[in-house]
This record gives C-alpha cells, structure tokens and sequence, in this order.
C-alpha cells in the first residue's frame, strides 16, 4: 500500500555545510506556510470587539497624531502634498514592517512547542506572519485610497511597482526576522531589544518626515537603511507626487536582498540546535 | 518490490548525542558571554576549541528495523529513548553517526502541538494535521474519521478553549492517530486520557501496527509494549543493552531495574511505592537461588516489617503479575485463616508458603499491600520480580511451548 513511497531515503547526520538548505523539502511542505499564516490571521483578531478594524485604527491613530503634531505644530514639510496624505502612506507600509518584524523576531521562541515536538522546516515559523501581516496592509490600503479620493490623488503607472515593493518589504522584515529570531532562541535579550530596535528604526526612517530634511551630505547614511529606498518609493507609486527615485530603490532591493539571504543562511545553519536550546 | 524494499527500513549507525551541561540554563545572556571573553579571554578561546564539560545522552547507537516491526524501547527515565526518537523524527540532531531512513516518518511526541486555544476544533484538526506533515488533501480525506472517532461532532465548532481537558486530549490524539506514514514514532502519548480512552488508543496503536507499518514505541507501560511490540531494545544510559523479543527485552529491563534479581530486596525506600502510604514492610526475601523458583515446587517468602503504631487485625497480601502487569493470582492472609491476633506492632517477619508453585516457566512480579480493617497501609507495585524455570523432576515441559498461558491448571478428561 505504501509502494509509491519506497524510493524515499532520508539521511540523518549531523549538519555543518554552511548551503545545506535542502529548497525541495521546503518545496514539499509548502501548504505548512499557508496554514501557519492562516492561523496567524485567524487568531489575531479573536476576541476583540474591534476585529480587523484593528488593521486600519492602528495606522490611522498614529498618522492623526502625527498630523496634529509635526503637519500642524511643526510644520513639518511634505514634500508638498497634504501632511495627512504624506504621514498615511508612509505609516502603511511602516506598521506592516513593524508588525511583522516583531512577529517574526518573537516567533521562534514563541513557538518553543513546535520547535521541541514537531519536524518541520524551521524558517516557515518566522515567515509566517510576514505572510499574514500582508492582510492587514491591504485593509489600512483602503483608507489610503479614500484620502486619494479626498484630496484627488491620482496613482500613475508606477503603481505597477507597489507588489514589487511590497515583496522587498516583506523580504527585508522575514530576514531581519530569521537573524533576531535564531539569534533569539540562544539569547533572550533580543526579546528586550527588539521593541525598542523598532521604536529607533522608525525615527531613522523617512516615514513621517521626508527623506530631504537631511542635509545633503547625511543622504547616504539614510540610504544605508534598506527602509528608506522602500519608503521613497511606496509613497512616489502610490502618490505619483515625485518621480521614483530608481538608484535610491535599486540600493535597498540589493540590501534588502543580502539581508534576507544571510538570514535564510543563518537559521538553517542554526536551527539544529534549536530544540536543544529553546 | 524493488531490491530497495528488502533493505531495512530504518537503519541506525553509530549514532551519538551530546549535550552540553554545567548551566542551569541552556541559553545565555550577551553579557555572560561578553563579560567571559573579556574575563577569562584564554579559556573562552579554548572553551571554543577545546573539550567542554558534556554529557553524553546516545552513545554509539547501533540497530536496524525491519519493514512492518513494530519495534519497543524500553529503559529508565533518562536512559535516552527520547533522545532517540527526536534524532529519529529531525527535531535535533545528532553529534555522529547517520540514520538511514527509507519510508515517511511521521512523529507523535506529544498530542496536541499546535493547537490553539482560539482556534476551534475543526480548524486545530486542520493545522494540526498540516504541523504533523498531513497534507490538505489528506486532512479532508479522513476529515469525518477523525471526528467520530474522537467523540466532539457537537462542539466542533467550539473554540479549543472551552474543551474540557480529555475533550483536548481526545481530539488531539485523533489526528495524531489518522497520520498515515510508513515509519510511525510515538512517544508515551498514552499517557494521556482516561482509561477507557487510553484503551480506545492502544486498540488503535495495535490496529496499526497490524496494517504492516513499522512502528517505534517508547513507554513505561510494559503491558502496552508486550501487546503491541514484536522486538524490544533495552537502554541503559545512552547505550543499547539489550535486543530481543520483546518480552525477553521486558524480562532483562525488569531484571536489571529490580537490583539484578537478587533474593532479598529491600523494601524500605522501594521506588514503586504508592504515594500516600506508611512505609510499613522493610524487606522481601525468598528462599530460592539465584531468584529462580520451580514450577510445581514450593514457594517460600518473607516479608519483614516494622510498624511504628500497631496495624489491626492485619491483612498481608501478594499478588502475582506477568511481566506486562496483569495479575494472575492473589494471596490473602486473612483468606487462609492466619489470624495473628488483634493487633501487631514493631519490628517482625511473615513467613508465607506456596505448596505448589502454579506458575509456568517466565518471568513474575510480586506486589505487596497491607491492610488494616479497610485500610491500605502500604503498597509496593512490583516490589521484585523473579524467573520461573521447569525443575529437573518436570517431565510436562516437553508438553508445553510458551504460548499456554501463565499458570498450570489439572484437568480430567474422559471419553
């Protein structure tokens, strides 16, 4: 009853080659990704009165405030749109990040149970909710759009790009997420540093100021945050208020792209000792 | 069948696992580590490099499984049966050595894992399913199976939360056990449950095992081993001490964890007391060489005791169990009329003897319990094992093979 399996072999040893990544089991598992994910969607809003609003209040809250604070007070520029309108766009894809870095930087531990008793790949645990933050980010897109509508915003062809970005965006926070993650279920300080690496990460970047407020001569130390070419660009294609700025765009993918690779490198370099650690 | 099939199916070559120890905790601090290395820099490089203090759990692990055994391991608690099946099922790895593995693994260390409290039954069916390597397709397959035979159909739109804890444990365990690989790994996941559903699993666990699947599994419960099992590995610190059959393995294991079947054991800190009672019989003592007694021959033993406050109208009794724990017989010494007054107090002996040994050659356990007027003052489950052989003056042994059953009973037959 079994014969179609008989030509599996599975060898066990103990693992050191540095580019052991084995990419047809993860092939093989693929359906684990998507039911982590869902589970993740599912369990996030249960038992709130607010539900999935939660999504667009969290963005929302935090750009009137903004608003009320740098576009009125501070007169903070905007690179000549609405402040609103400036702030909302950049909080969008910011609260997607943040939430899916710390989801990803906390899962491992988290999950201490899936590690210790179950077989599977490991990297799927901190994928998984930067699969499912993506939900989210859709649902705040639609108060995006309304405010478009408000203050007759129109998106131009660049917005071909948004998935693009949104793919890097998501690579850059599951790679960050696979390092703090592996390096988390050996020291649990990162559990303590991460709220507070997020918190300095999001004034480093041009999320709720312009990238232009720096002099000159600080641009390639803004452009060294794979964030910042991320956030340029996600405003421009959905705004069409600049150009893209393509060099600033091509540095971060090619950062983001170093990230997630060593990342991916890392945990399945360190994962065998996981379910000694953990 | 392709020449691949006749290989076994599982096999293990000189597999090791170290752990490191000396730290009561497993992960570290930064600072640990960074005020170490600014501290001691000479021993952190060689601590890098050079031997570290470890312990070893596996220790060069050598066996081989068959396609379709079903395969018992049996050893104490921290003997590294663990160890072994979450090298088997990829959960860590190990320090040397290789497995080869010709057939999907699916593992049951735990019932349950990954389920979510929020979640409700029929979506923790689904991950949980999807965690243990089921595929969707498979999960709606025996969707309907999986429900009926854990008895929750009504709440299966109930969040997990609200479950009682055998509701949990019972709906777990069913998708655990409609898992359909070729090499099946379980770890005392029946220990779970209440007895009419620790049978309801075992059943299962036989079913399957009779399918031809092969089949690790690693319990304290030597009557589920003996019913399930065909061979047994016996180990004992990291190290395999012993293959066989297992009853032969169940025999060894029981020989070697009751002080190698000496004829007097004591009694006074005996790991198999139940708790709740008053530690009262100080030793057993049979009078028989080498713990070896002859069917049909007498039986003599002794049990000392010591009571601290004096036991009224006592009641000694032995019970007699096979190796996987059923009881074959009983003596009471309150049956057999011994009256030994009102009362007993302070330091004793009883002496008790069997005419006629009835027990066929094999391997027993006697289990002691003391009772006062409906009072069970103490209790020893297993409190020593002992062999059985045929006696030199037996000739019925050339009548017997070893599946007649436990004891001897003499009939009359006429025509």
């Amino acid at each position: 009853m079994t014969e179609q399996a008989s030509d599996f072999e599975l060898v066990i040893r103990p693992k050191y080659g540095l580019f052991d990544l084995n990419w047809k089991e993860l092939l093989e598992y693929h359906e684990l990704l998507f039911f982590l994910a869902l589970r993740e969607i599912k369990i996030r809003y249960k038992q709130t009165v607010m539900g999935a609003s939660w999504a667009v209040l969290q963005p929302l809250f935090t750009m009137i405030v903004f608003t009320l604070i740098f576009g009125g007070l501070a007169q903070m520029p905007s690179e000549g749109i609405p402040y609103a309108l400036f702030s909302y766009s950049g909080l969008l894809l910011w609260t997607y990040f943040q939430n899916a870095l710390s989801g990803a930087g906390n899962s491992l531990v988290g999950n201490a149970q899936l590690l210790s008793k179950v077989y599977m790949p490991r990297i799927f645990i901190p994928t998984a909710p930067c699969l499912a933050g993506i939900v989210d980010y859709g649902i705040a897109m639609t108060i995006l759009a309304a405010m478009m509508v408000y203050y007759q915003f129109m998106p131009t062809a660049a917005i071909l790009l948004l998935p693009a970005i949104v793919l890097l965006t998501l690579l850059l926070a599951a790679g960050t997420g696979y390092w703090l993650s592996s390096i988390c279920v050996k020291y649990r300080d990162v559990k303590f540093a991460l709220p507070f690496f997020i918190q300095m990460l999001m004034f480093v970047s041009p999320v709720i100021y312009p990238a232009s407020i720096l002099g000159e001569n600080l641009q390639w130390l803004l452009a060294l945050n794979p964030l910042t070419g991320l956030l340029n660009a996600h405003r421009a294609v959905l705004l069409g208020h600049t150009p893209v700025d393509y060099v600033g765009l091509a540095i971060s993918a090619a950062i983001t792209l170093a990230i997630f690779f060593s990342g991916v490198l890392y945990l399945r370099r360190t994962e065998k000792y996981f379910a000694d650690l953990v | 069948m392709t020449s691949r099939n006749n290989k076994p199916i599982i096999e293990v070559k000189h597999l090791s696992k170290e752990y490191q120890i000396g730290m009561d905790r497993t992960y570290k601090r930064f600072t640990e580590s960074f005020t170490n290395a600014v501290r001691h820099p000479v021993r952190t490089l060689r601590g890098l490099t050079g031997p570290k203090e470890t312990f070893w759990a596996l220790k060069d692990i050598n066996f081989e499984v068959e396609r379709g055994e079903v395969l018992g391991i049996i050893g104490r608690n921290g003997a590294g049966k663990s160890t072994l099946l979450k090298i088997l099922s990829r959960i860590t790895y190990p320090t040397e050595g290789e497995i080869v593995m010709r057939g999907r693994v699916g593992s049951l260390l735990e019932v349950g894992t990954g389920f979510h409290p929020e979640l409700t039954g029929r979506e923790n069916i689904f991950f949980n399913g999807a965690i243990l390597g089921m595929k969707k397709r498979e999960i709606d397959d025996k969707f309907e199976e999986i429900v009926k035979f854990s008895g929750v159909e009504k709440f299966l739109d109930t969040p997990v939360k609200r479950y009682s804890s055998g509701m949990n444990v019972r709906l777990a365990f069913s998708v655990a056990a409609h898992l359909d690989p070729e090499i099946l790994l379980v770890d005392e996941v029946l220990a779970v449950g209440d007895a009419e559903f620790q049978k309801k699993c075992l059943g299962k666990m036989g079913e399957v095992a009779s399918e031809g699947r092969t089949v690790l599994f690693v319990s304290h419960n030597m009557g589920a081993l003996s019913n399930i099992c065909q061979k047994g590995i016996v180990l004992t610190g990291g190290k395999i001490t012993y293959i066989d059959t297992i009853d032969n393995s169940i025999t060894n294991y029981l020989k070697s964890i009751n002080t190698n079947y000496n004829n007097e054991v004591s009694l006074v800190n005996h790991p198999n007391r139940a708790k709740n009672t008053k530690t009262s019989f100080t030793y057993l003592s049979m009078d028989l060489e080498n713990a070896v007694a002859y069917y049909g021959k007498p039986l003599v033993f002794r049990i000392g005791y010591n009571f601290t406050d004096p036991v009224f109208a006592p009641q000694f009794v032995a019970s007699f169990h096979a190796i996987n724990g059923a009881k074959i017989f009983t003596i009471n010494s309150q049956w057999q009329k011994n009256n030994f007054g009102e009362y007993i107090s302070g330091r004793g002996e009883v002496i008790c003897s069997i005419d006629s040994l009835p027990l066929l050659p094999g391997s027993y356990s006697i289990y002691l319990r003391l009772w006062q007027v409906g009072e069970k003052i103490d209790d020893i489950q297993n409190a020593m094992t002992f062999r059985v052989e045929w006696s030199n003056t037996t000739e019925k042994q050339y009548q017997f093979s070893s599946d007649m059953g436990m004891i001897y009973v003499n009939a009359e037959w006429n025509i």
